[in-house]
């Protein structure tokens, strides 16, 4: 007999990202999912982020690593909240990580919370988590022809950080043809060129930040608005 | 490497599916993957071929139909298909385009019966008799 299914593959995990979703738009917490190859400046640029956005948003993070607790460490050390995900040689994050994970953070006493998930262009890119936005970084030493290679994460991201810009005249970094690459797959994704550790190009990209967390606040109050109203 | 992830939430919403059917055996797994996803037919099959012994899917099929990618202009309205890599809008060149298809990772349906003969169509049988008694012994 056939049996007729017609649902996502990811049913769980999408069901479960909605739930986190819902529990977000709840409490009024904004999650930017932080995506990017290890190595390319993911810890860096949260960091420059929070110095660039504290003042205006409380924050926390949450770090997806395969092991180790490194990343939450550096970001504790400035007094954010943070929350160590081991995925144990899983190579991305999943919203039943990310469900335990905001559990254990206080909802209520945070605007903002940033993902970084598990260095990796690949895999992430199929799990929705409940995040608001999807960003990726690349960094100048990968070299500039990584769009063509891995469409999916360009596709898939709302905007494009390029860090160690500061690194271009060491590398063969051809930023036109990277930008040409960046527009054909992904037309309306803003690329936003920083060194997270030098802090050049961070305002940019957090006002960038900044606006999108003012429109989903907007979005938010006019969809419970509209509950309230049936 | 998602793709062993992904295919056990195939097989655990399939099995679900056969048991509230009364089904024993699964043969064919039908699902739909978009070309602009990350995931990768081969590994899917490696994965599927590593995780169906001794389960009811062992020796089943996956049947995997690839939704190609189409968008939308938001500019001229123009609908268009397109390969991964090149999303402008090909009459316009405009960079205000919406993907329609392509994102797809779907489980459409499932081939199952109760494990008592070969039969293509177990639904369509209705009480005829099947003198197929060799049936289990064919199965790998």
């Amino acid at each position: 007999m056939e049996i007729d299914l017609s649902k996502p593959i990811l049913d769980l995990n999408e069901r479960l990202a909605e739930q986190n979703r819902a529990l977000l738009d709840e409490h009024g917490v904004f999650v930017l999912d932080l995506m990017a190859s290890p190595g390319a400046g993911k810890t860096s640029t949260i960091l420059a982020t929070i110095g660039a956005l504290r003042d205006r948003y409380r924050i926390a993070v949450i770090e997806g690593d395969i092991a180790s607790k490194v990343d939450a460490e550096k970001v504790k050390a400035h007094g954010i909240p943070a929350v160590q995900i081991n995925t144990g040689g899983a190579c991305h994050l999943e919203s039943d990580m990310i469900k335990r994970a905001i559990d254990a953070l206080p909802l209520d006493e945070l605007d903002l919370i940033i993902i970084e998930n598990v260095g990796n262009l690949v895999c992430p890119t199929d799990f929705y988590l409940g995040e608001n936005a999807k960003v990726m970084i690349l960094s100048v030493p990968e070299g500039h022809d990584k769009p063509y290679k891995y469409p999916g994460i360009f596709q898939i991201s709302e905007a494009i950080i390029l860090n160690k810009v500061d690194t271009m005249p060491v590398f063969d970094f051809n930023e036109e043809e990277f930008t040409a690459e960046v527009h054909t797959l992904n037309p309306k994704a803003p690329i936003f060129r920083i060194a997270a550790t030098k802090g050049e190009g961070v305002a940019e990209w957090a006002e960038w930040l900044a606006a999108r967390i003012e429109a989903a606040k907007v979005a938010v109050a006019e969809k419970k608005a509209a509950g309230a109203a049936e | 490497m998602h793709e062993m992830g992904i295919t056990q939430s195939i097989l655990s919403a399939s099995f679900d599916a056969a048991k509230d059917a009364g089904a024993t055996r699964i043969t064919e797994i039908r699902i739909s993957v978009g070309e602009m996803t990350e995931t990768v037919d081969f590994a899917l099959q490696f994965a599927f071929e590593a995780l169906t012994p001794d389960t009811m899917a062992e020796g089943a099929t996956l049947v995997i139909t690839k939704v190609p990618a189409r968008s939308r202009c938001l500019e001229c309205h123009l609908e268009y298909a397109h390969d991964r890599y090149q999303m402008l809008c090909p009459t316009c060149g405009s960079m205000a385009v919406e993907l329609l298809q392509g994102r797809e990772l779907k489980i459409d349906s499932i081939e199952a019966d109760d494990g008592e003969d070969d039969t293509e169509d177990g639904a369509a049988k209705t009480g005829a008799e099947t003198p197929d008694d060799d049936s289990e012994a064919t199965k790998e």
